[in-house]
């Protein structure tokens, strides 16, 4: 790969270079290592390949549920088999991907180097949360591979409690498992960024990574034993029939919507926030500037926490919440749209008087910024009370949320794969080809998603398995752009496998940034620094960088 | 929420020309596409402005142009702007939006009354006068409509999109929703809640007909016995005119009058009767007993379907004392004079 005069990459001599001696991959050899390893970045790798793989098979779900939509006949598969495709379509995304991902992996693995430290607070609850992570994914696999289960990600009763033969116990134990793992997680983020910090670095000196991570912990650590209680509220009415749930026993269906919302909800937040510390960290590399308004920024990421707490019956407008409570709910996920908005401007902002490259991470951050606007503001059409009685529950809702978790966080997540990727292989991947694959996505993503909201101002239903003829133009396009966007998503994982063994050496720092993971060797040593790093400058200061590459300081020989 | 009548006009009449968009069936349906325009123009609106700042820095101050950044801080005023613009506009957008849903929601004191069962998976609509139809649901244009509607297993949820109107219909619980059709046609009826294997196939057709097409329509499917007759045949067949016999020794209650009142209970409570609380009164007497009667009555859950409580909530409700209290409470049109309503009823 040759540097043009466009790119910061600022890669060793080629001939010479060699990836260092010891590093955190070959400090022990032998799978026995890896299962019992103490060390957050290779318990990052293991939840990178984990994600990975439950991420394909969510994936093949989706190309499935686009393929029996290419015609409006129920003709590919059946009524039960459909509906079990969505549903493990759902859990497994939303369980199994999207909310580990960006915490599991990027910020296992870079969070404590961040903030300098050697290791999470807690490295064998970080193992354990692992293994629950595993344990919850094959009771999921199991009630897939037993049969299947056909209630929808949401478990709404009564239906998931009493009208459906299928695995729904297997499911829910599955998801409460997988809980579990997501609390420890956000348990072990929040003590780590609370006791472990290095010297000098102070609360306002964390990259802005370290914020959303910490404000989508909080959500995490408050936000699931709900999630938790409901899932065994289900299993219970399900099994020996409580009633809680079961209007002829006394028990109020609508219920479980509360609950089940006042996880789900900030759920979302879990899910998107940590992509937003990732498009922070890109953009400002990429721009060698300073996030602008580094503090208004910082507050966005935990205001989305705390008023993400406060909007979960906007999923219930029409379910029969009192007119007054609609009200005050529209009203408060009005206000939780604000600090969106001011994420995004900051970003623009941040461009502003820069020296911008267009790396590949760029790439993908200029698509999450597009892409999440969109999603973001059609959010605000749901949330304006008498316009999401005629949107919810019809195709602009999968719109909706498919471009904040998969055209938002997806994005970041891959933007941030590439950008660190130096750091954990040591390796650069190729670039043109990521180009390549960046652009694709974003391609096959608006083709799929756009037409599903004119689909819903239409009024075609969600979780439909046949429809009216009259949708189907548009429900082509849409299965056509998720052809273009499973070849968008297939590039990254062929080139990022060809480029662990044939890629170029990175070099500790190749985007000359600032952070502290960029100053210690590629791929780190287990213990990350050798000795505990004095932070004296701000986050995002290349001033302090430039300043340092002409001293030629370097903290590993 | 104005436009000029004729672009708003010319703007309907191209957008359901390219089928891109629903047909505006219904009085509100032009409310909520006007709201909806607004949205789509804040969006784009938004949209382009970050576009515009993204690649309009992205050239200006690429590496190749601009070699050294230039540290900037921040800015409170800017940061104010994009603070209270969004927030003001989110605020435009709520108010707007909870307008429309008050206008969706509250029904017209006029409008008549149909009954809609959902269940796995059809549509059964009753109209008062017996008639029943299953995944069809034929209206006047130009007359209010009131739904009272009820799930007899999961949730399901109905929704007429060329009407923009949608409720969730939730199994124990009546929900209401209203519209006034305005062009005769067919419209899909969908349930767009989850409901199980033929979710899919819980799709109905409402037909909208004139006033005189619709009366032909109902006399021709009359099934000779309206819903109160039939809810009155039911009340002798399960005995429960045993007890309310309307005399004044009797073990239950007089019925007659009863709905629309309000009712003293022995646990000192005062309930309204409507709909919702003669149905759960059946279902669960031993929770609504009324102030001087003992709590004798059982429980007729399980005995009865969700139409046979409609039938019977439609007997009740007809039942009379010495005033047509049904009357004063759907209709302000009634040639008698109301007698005191109590503030703020609904059926």
């Amino acid at each position: 790969m040759s540097a043009t005069s466009s790119t910061i990459v600022n890669l060793p001599d080629q001939k010479t270079a060699t990836l260092p001696k010891r590093n955190y991959l070959n400090n022990e050899d032998g799978l026995l290592s890896w299962l019992f390893t103490g060390d957050h970045k290779r318990i990052a790798i293991l939840y990178l390949i984990s994600i990975t793989f439950f991420f394909f098979i969510g994936g093949a779900f989706a190309g499935l549920i686009r393929l029996e939509l290419l015609t409006p006949q129920p003709d590919l598969v059946a009524s039960d088999t459909y509906n079990k495709f969505f549903s493990m379509h759902g859990i497994i995304m939303v369980f199994l991907f999207l909310v580990p991902s960006v915490p599991a992996t990027l910020g296992n693995f870079l969070m404590p180097i961040m903030i300098g430290a050697k290791d999470l607070a807690f490295p064998k609850v970080n193992l354990l949360s692992w293994y629950l992570y595993w344990v919850g994914g094959l009771f999921t696999l199991a009630a897939l591979v037993l049969g299947g289960v056909d209630t929808g990600w949401t478990f709404t009763t009564p239906l998931s409690t009493h009208y459906l033969n299928t695995h729904v116990v297997t499911a829910a134990v599955g998801i409460f498992i997988i809980g579990f793992s997501s609390i420890f997680t956000g348990l072990n983020f929040i003590v780590t960024i609370h006791r472990m910090r290095a010297p000098g670095m102070t609360w306002f000196r964390l990259p802005l990574f370290v914020w959303s991570n910490y404000a989508a912990s909080l959500l995490m650590v408050l936000g699931t034993p709900v999630l938790a209680i409901t899932l065994v509220l289900v299993a219970l009415e399900r099994t020996i029939g409580i009633g809680v749930f079961d209007p002829t026993k006394g028990g109020d269906p609508l219920l479980f919507q509360h609950l089940f919302w006042f996880y789900s909800h900030p759920a979302v937040y879990i899910m998107i926030l940590p992509g937003m510390g990732v498009i922070s960290e890109v953009i400002s590399t990429f721009s060698r500037k300073r996030v602008f308004g580094y503090t208004a920024v910082a507050f966005s990421s935990v205001a989305i926490a705390l008023f993400g707490f406060f909007v979960w019956a906007h999923h219930m407008f029409i379910m029969g919440v009192s007119n007054y409570s609609a009200l005050v709910f529209s009203l408060l996920t009005m206000l939780v749209a604000v600090p969106s908005a001011i994420k995004i401007f900051n970003w623009a902002f941040t461009l502003q008087k820069g020296s911008i490259t267009f790396e590949t991470p760029m790439l993908y951050a200029f698509g999450f910024m597009g892409l999440f606007t969109i999603g973001g503001m059609t959010g605000v059409f749901l949330g304006a009370l008498g316009m999401d009685i005629h949107l919810t529950e019809t195709y602009f809702i999968v719109a909706h949320f498919h471009f904040v978790m998969v055209g938002g966080m997806l994005m970041a997540f891959l933007s941030g794969i590439h950008f660190w990727w130096p750091k954990m292989t040591g390796r650069m991947y190729p670039e043109s080809l990521s180009k390549l694959a960046a652009v694709t996505t974003f391609i096959g993503f608006n083709l799929t998603f756009l037409p599903q909201f004119i689909l819903g101002y239409l009024g075609m239903p969600r979780r439909y398995h046949a429809y009216p003829p009259e949708f189907q133009v548009l429900n082509v396009l849409s299965t056509a752009g998720a052809t273009v966007l499973g070849v968008g998503y297939m590039l990254p994982l062929l080139y990022l496998g060809w480029s662990l063994k044939y890629g170029a050496i990175a070099g500790n720092n190749p985007w000359q940034a600032t952070g502290l993971e960029w100053q210690i060797q590629s791929p780190p040593l287990t213990e990350n620094f050798i000795e505990v790093p004095v932070v004296d400058h701000e986050a995002y200061d290349y001033e302090w960088l430039a300043h340092k590459t002409e001293q030629e300081v370097t903290t590993v020989g | 929420m104005h436009i000029s009548p004729v672009l708003w006009q010319f703007l309907v009449k191209w957008l359901n020309a390219s089928a891109l968009f629903p047909r505006e069936a219904s009085t509100i349906a032009p409310y909520a596409d006007a709201l909806y325009f607004f949205l789509l123009l804040i969006t784009v609106v938004g949209l382009t402005l970050v576009g515009t700042l993204i690649f309009g820095f992205a050239i200006r101050y690429r590496k190749e142009k601009h070699p050294v950044a230039i540290q900037v801080e921040g800015s409170t005023l800017l940061e104010a702007t994009w603070t209270i613009i969004p927030l003001a506009l989110f605020l435009i957008c709520f108010v707007w939006g909870a307008l429309l849903y008050f206008r969706i929601y509250n029904p017209p004191t006029n409008s008549m009354n149909i009954y809609v069962v959902g269940k796995q998976w059809m549509w059964k609509a009753e109209h008062e006068g017996g008639q029943h139809e299953i995944n069809a649901l034929h209206v006047p244009v130009g007359k209010p409509v009131q739904l009272t509607m009820i799930s007899q297993d999961v949730f399901h949820s109905f929704s007429v999109p060329d009407f923009r109107i949608k409720r969730e219909v939730i199994p124990g619980r009546y929900s209401t929703v209203w519209f006034q059709a305005t062009t005769p046609g067919s419209y899909h009826i969908f349930c767009t809640q989850y409901c199980g294997t033929n979710h899919s196939q819980m799709i109905g057709e409402v037909t909208a007909m004139t006033p005189d097409d619709y009366q032909k329509w109902l006399q021709a499917s009359t099934s000779g016995m309206s819903l109160a007759q039939n809810g009155e045949r039911l009340f002798a067949s399960m005995g429960c005119n045993a007890c309310h016999t309307g005399a004044a020794a009797a073990r239950g209650p007089n019925l007659a009058g009863v709905y629309g009142s309000k009712l003293q209970l022995t646990n000192g409570s005062e309930v309204l009767v409507n709909d919702a609380y003669l149905r759960d009164a059946i279902l669960n007497p031993s929770e609504h007993v009324t102030a001087g009667y003992a709590p004798i009555m059982p429980t007729y859950q399980g005995q009865v379907s969700e139409d046979g409580l409609i039938d019977l909530v439609e007997y009740i409700k007809g039942l009379q004392s010495n005033y047509r209290i049904q009357q004063t409470l759907v209709t302000t049109e009634s040639d008698q004079a109301a007698p005191t309503t109590p503030a703020g009823v609904k059926p």
